[in-house]
């Protein structure tokens, strides 16, 4: 630390409002220094000596990815509901930001109090997607916290893991002390409560550990054990100690209405991601298609209450002045009271010079209806998310949406004036075929067709049709029935993409038709993460200390360093990414029970190999396991 | 028929940490600062309504400011001192409104009317120059061509800065609140300055479009015909208050301007009352 302080330090040091961790000549060089700096409309600020516990919620990606997550707004609001606890938040610093800290040593810092999070209690982390592991190592090794968890000693704050990627934590063992296995709302009071009386009685960072191993939902991986068959699966994974459960049961908010959820989310200054107030309608979904991970972890679908969530809505939009609201879930076109709560928006947003975003909804005539009421149709596109281009691979990927549904809305949807229309498309497929792969090219054909037959010479806007086509690089996830499959190589994945792109070359209406593909290489490294197990860390760690981190960012994955980092673990991309597994291999995540049972994704993975499709939540109960939670459809249904 | 809106210019502060707030987020915290505040503000028409808003000249990202101003149409109007405190009530620590006051309808636009800025300005701690600036300074103004190469994206453009410099003072007292040379006298100090103690410039710029000039061409100028060379980011800079010209060309008056406001709508700008 530099011992001359500059002016401002010494003018502002003393009057904590004012106070930033870092010096004006830093944030004069940094792209967005408004991403360092707090004081955000309603972020909370408490007094230091009011409050007992502090816990630092990071999202390890840079602060306009991480500012636009709901679930951290919740727990920020849970937490800071709790008057002995002050819940500030921590984002990646961007890789300018990162080469300073890291020449000048200045340790990674909270916004709200611009505090060290190494003088923090907890550190909580969400791991909402594969690519952010080197991040949070980033994360770590900026605050000046120990990487690994048995390196930490008993200043440290505890850190804490917790979103969908914590149904597999393996990958990420080592780095953390305690995983929480679920829906942050329910247990994060006791947690705290035991924290506070561990450190009363001064037992210590492993016994507060031990004790916490024993909440619902939370797994301490420092107390279990792997042993590895000669071939490299599982053969045992075990607890270490006596009172350490086998079994992690995921928790779950049973009420989604009687629940916290932000009135005041921050408001940031800069121009995020989701700029915009965001209402979860529901939480989970009914539909089972077989590749989303999401739509098993969080079964069974739960509907928030429609009068509480118009209350909600005028609350949320009064106090954080946003010009948009959205609604959030898996799938907003299931949720029961949609066109009363749509009606309400309209009226009520219509006043106030309020737009209304509505993603992840079904094409059909009442959507149709309410898009035109609500965007600019000439300006605005159509999204179907076909999945596949066969009838037949939708029937494995149990993707409900059928060809004459998809042909219907266009159809519609060109006699409403609308021209663009987007496709969303997975390569590499589980069964997938040449045939399948035409399909995508066809499917986009005919639409552009169907335009031209609909729409006469003279009322076409522009006098064309755009159809865009994207595919994206199928991988596949713990807790789906996919989750034995296995993925293409990198190799594979780019020819299926010359075979589209071909397809698409030959199809009458080509002229209309434009195709984006990702990138493979990112693909195939998501799926070693995605399913791998405790002997990766030392992988992510390496790859790490050789310099990786922000993985998600194209410009800075370094797919080279990952495979030969691998290989000097002595672990391989074949093992983990591209070999079917048997029904019997031990997985990693096999230890934790998302609700959704083995038996249910077997039979489901059969069912998929003989192209059969089951039925959704709503129709007909496909004893998935989830009901044992006793809430949501599953309550609904059983009392019916 | 529409009613006529009723046009506010509203004089703002930005300081602390909110320095480093740019221009644009600026006028994006406030079109939801005004709808947290539920003032009735007016919007322009067509299928994507915007709030109808106007700011004077953009402040330039890490300065501090004291005289701020946007203008903006409000379809019915309660009082001021109400849209003064329900836009407060909206706000942060670091953005403070300090006026709102009713603009004639004869009165150009906040943006196009501005003619001159005052800044203070001082050296960061560590930073000041060997130069002895109180008997350096004189000679300085004396000079009839002061020359300054800007760099620009298209190579380097002489500048002479001598037009434009109004007023160029400096002051050594500490907490010297009585020496403001200029205008009307009144002190330019706010006790939440970064400079409370410094001794400081005292600058009043050209800042018109076609004119402006900004306070750190002028010291490296000052610092250049004195054989120094301005340090990286050396100077700690707050725009005090923003100019138009009601006189003529050749002739110019100077008022604030939130000075040219209607007398009745006219109350206590806070940082003078007592």
């Amino acid at each position: 630390m530099s011992e001359e302080l500059s002016y401002e330090d010494k003018k502002y040091g003393h009057d904590p409002q004012y106070r930033l961790a870092l010096s004006d000549d830093i944030l004069m060089k940094i792209e967005k220094p408004e991403r360092y700096i707090g004081h955000e409309v309603n972020s909370v600020v408490k007094d230091r000596e009011s409050v007992s516990v502090r816990f630092a919620m990071c999202f390890p990606d840079v602060y306009e990815i991480g500012m636009s997550h709901l679930g951290i707004q919740i727990l920020y609001d849970m937490f800071n509901s709790m008057e002995d606890v002050w819940c500030e938040r921590v984002y990646s610093p961007w890789v300018d930001l990162d080469a300073v800290m890291r020449e000048q040593h200045i340790p990674l810092f909270a916004l709200e109090s611009q505090d060290p999070v190494k003088d923090f209690d907890f550190l909580g982390i969400t791991i909402q997607y594969e690519m952010c592991y080197t991040n949070i190592l980033q994360i770590l090794d900026l605050s000046q916290i120990p990487l690994n968890a048995q390196e930490r000693g008993e200043g440290c704050p505890i850190v804490i893991g917790g979103g969908p990627c914590t149904y597999n934590p393996e990958p990420l063992a080592d780095f953390f002390d305690i995983f929480y296995i679920g829906e942050g709302e329910t247990q994060y009071r006791n947690l705290i409560n035991l924290y506070k009386e561990c450190r009363d009685k001064g037992l210590g960072r492993v016994e507060f550990l031990r004790r916490a191993a024993r909440l619902p939902g939370l797994y301490v991986p420092r107390f279990y054990q792997t042993a590895y068959n000669e071939d490299g699966t599982i053969q045992s994974f075990t607890p270490t100690e006596e009172g350490i459960p086998e079994r992690i049961t995921k928790e779950i908010v049973t009420d989604v209405t009687d629940t916290y959820y932000p009135m005041k989310p921050i408001v940031p200054f800069i121009k995020v991601t989701q700029d915009r107030v965001v209402l979860e309608i529901q939480r989970g979904c009914i539909r089972g298609c077989r590749f989303c991970q999401a739509g098993q972890l969080y079964r069974p679908v739960r509907e928030r209450d429609v009068d509480t969530l118009k209350k909600w809505a005028v609350e949320m939009l009064k106090n954080t002045g946003h010009e948009e609201i959205s609604l959030s879930s898996l799938s907003s076109s299931d949720y029961s009271k949609l066109p009363e709560l749509i009606d309400f928006l309209i009226d009520e947003c219509g006043r106030n010079h309020t737009n209304i975003s509505l993603p992840s909804l079904r094409i059909d005539a009442f959507s149709l209806d309410v898009m035109s009421k609500v965007q600019d149709v000439r300006k605005s596109s159509l999204t179907f998310a076909p999945e596949a281009g066969s009838q037949r691979l939708r029937n494995v990927i149990n993707k409900g949406l059928t060809e004459e549904v998809i042909l219907k809305g266009a159809g519609l949807a060109f006699e409403g004036g609308w021209t663009r229309v987007k496709l969303y498309f997975m390569l590499g497929l589980p069964t997938e075929t040449e045939e399948d792969i035409r399909g995508i090219a066809e499917l986009s054909n005919k639409i552009a067709a169907l335009f031209f037959d609909t729409v006469p010479k003279d009322r076409r806007t522009n006098g064309k049709v755009q159809i865009v086509a994207s595919t994206s690089f199928f991988v596949p996830k713990p807790f789906t029935p996919f989750q034995w499959a296995a993925q293409c190589t990198k190799d594979q994945f780019i020819e299926k993409a010359y075979q589209t792109r071909g397809a698409i070359s030959e199809q009458l209406n080509r002229k209309s038709i434009k195709y984006n593909w990702h990138e493979a290489d990112a693909s195939v490294l998501e799926g070693v993460l995605a399913r791998g197990d405790r002997r990766l860390c030392q992988v992510i760690r390496k790859v790490y200390e050789k310099g990786s981190f922000y993985d998600a960012w194209g410009e800075y994955y370094n797919n080279e360093r990952w495979l030969e980092t691998l290989e000097e673990c002595g672990l391989s991309v074949d093992f983990y990414s591209h070999r079917e597994r048997s029904l019997d291999e031990k997985l990693p995540w096999d230890f934790i029970d998302c609700g959704v049972s083995k038996e249910f994704l077997k039979r489901e993975w059969e069912k998929a190999k003989r192209e059969e499709v089951s039925e959704n939540c709503s129709l007909k109960c496909q004893g998935c396991g989830a009901a044992k939670f006793g809430c949501g459809i599953c309550k609904a249904s059983t009392n019916a | 028929m529409k009613e006529k809106n009723i046009k506010l210019r509203i004089k703002f502060r930005k300081f602390g940490p909110l320095r480093f707030i740019g221009h644009l987020d600026v006028m994006r915290f406030f079109q939801k600062a005004i709808r947290r505040a539920e003032i009735d503000v007016a919007y322009t028409g067509g299928f994507s309504p915007h709030q109808i808003m106007t700011f004077a000249a953009p402040l330039g990202v890490g300065l501090e400011s004291n005289g701020e101003y946007m203008d903006i149409e409000v379809c019915s109007l309660t009082s001021c001192q109400d849209i003064l405190d329900r836009l407060n009530g909206a706000s942060v620590p670091g953005i403070e409104v300090v006026s709102v006051k009713v603009l004639p309808d004869t009165a150009g636009n906040a943006m196009a009317s501005v003619a001159a800025a005052a800044y203070t300005v001082a050296f960061r701690q560590g930073r000041e120059p060997r130069t002895d600036i109180a008997r350096a300074l004189p000679g300085f103004l004396a000079k009839e061509k002061i020359p300054y190469t800007k760099e620009t994206k298209k190579g380097c453009r002489e500048l002479d800065l001598k037009p434009g410099i109004y007023e160029l003072t400096y002051s050594e007292a500490e907490n010297d609140k009585t020496g403001m040379p200029f205008l009307d006298g009144k002190p330019f100090f706010h006790e939440k300055s970064f400079f409370h103690g410094k001794p400081f410039f005292h600058m009043l710029l050209d800042a018109s479009s076609a004119g402006n000039i900004k306070p750190g061409q002028v010291i490296e100028a000052f610092l250049s015909e004195n054989g120094e060379v301005l340090q990286e980011n050396a100077l700690l800079i707050t725009r005090e208050e923003l100019y138009t010209n009601i006189g003529t060309e050749e002739k110019p008056r100077l008022v604030a301007l939130s000075d040219i406001c209607n007398e009745e709508d006219i109350f206590m700008d806070k940082r003078y009352s007592t």
